[in-house]
């Protein structure tokens, strides 16, 4: 007899905050997941770590904070926010500079996570 | 294998929307399932019935009515993504008081909920574009 597994998904988030509309719709789909009470975790990598950003002033463009948003996505019950070391270090920033805390991951363990999960989701 | 897709990719530039619904054709003569297909972002794009493309193009919307029509694929516009981009189906036409829909009847507008029940329940969940 088969067992039914709730399935676990990892969001990818590759897309700097206000560049396109992307970040937008991933962060929106990141905050659905979390209302509708799915098994998932994040990934910020790439231009994606800007997203996390601590002070940024998104209402000189008229736009949503992405970091304030992202803020909330421990209310959700999201279980880990991964962010990839190296696209951090390549835009020279530090955990502290970040609104969440995160798990950091290299090479090796990133595409542990990215294996481990039924769905991989990225906009 | 039952299958879900995520569309991203604008009708209009690039070619992921093009390639998603040749993928879609190819699963279903091999006898795979599409479950639904989710417009989300500039994808919502492709359920326009106002658009208008070069009579030398491949046609954008109608293979995809084709999947709609034929072969029981749920066409779902994000609604976020699609009233931005003035994509509305007749009750929100008439709900934000606008001359009519845009949106063509094969598509469902519908919230982020259609995408996630839909990685839910199927095998696999493909994404186009981004």
């Amino acid at each position: 007899m088969s067992t039914l597994r709730r399935k676990r998904s990892l969001l990818v988030m590759r897309h700097s905050p206000y560049g396109s509309s992307l970040a937008r719709a991933s962060i929106d789909l990141a905050l659905a997941m979390g209302a509708f009470e799915q098994d998932f975790d994040l990934l910020f990598i790439g231009a994606g770590v800007l997203q996390l950003l601590d002070d940024q002033h998104s209402e000189q463009l008229g736009v949503k904070n992405s970091g304030k948003t992202l803020c909330s996505l421990p209310l959700y019950d999201v279980e880990t926010v991964y962010i990839d070391a190296a696209s951090l270090e390549a835009y020279g920033l530090a955990e502290q500079d970040l609104v969440l805390p995160v798990k950091l991951l290299d090479e090796t363990q990133l595409s542990t996570v990215l294996n481990d999960c039924d769905h991989v989701l990225s906009c | 294998m039952n299958y879900a897709l995520l569309v991203l990719s604008s009708p209009a530039s690039g070619h992921g929307a093009r390639t998603a619904v040749r993928f879609a054709h190819s699963a279903i003569d091999r006898g795979h399932t599409i479950e639904r297909v989710f417009f989300l972002d500039e994808g919502v794009g492709t359920g326009s019935q106002a658009a208008v493309f070069p009579q030398d193009e491949a046609d954008r919307l109608a293979p995809w009515i084709d999947l709609a029509e034929q072969h029981s694929v749920e066409l779902v516009l994000c609604i976020s993504s699609a009233l931005k981009r003035g994509l509305l189906d007749s009750a929100e036409a008439e709900r934000y008081d606008k001359a009519g829909p845009t949106a063509h009847p094969a598509f469902i507008v519908s919230g982020l909920g259609q995408l996630i029940d839909a990685a839910a329940r199927v095998d696999r969940l493909l994404t186009f574009g981004g």
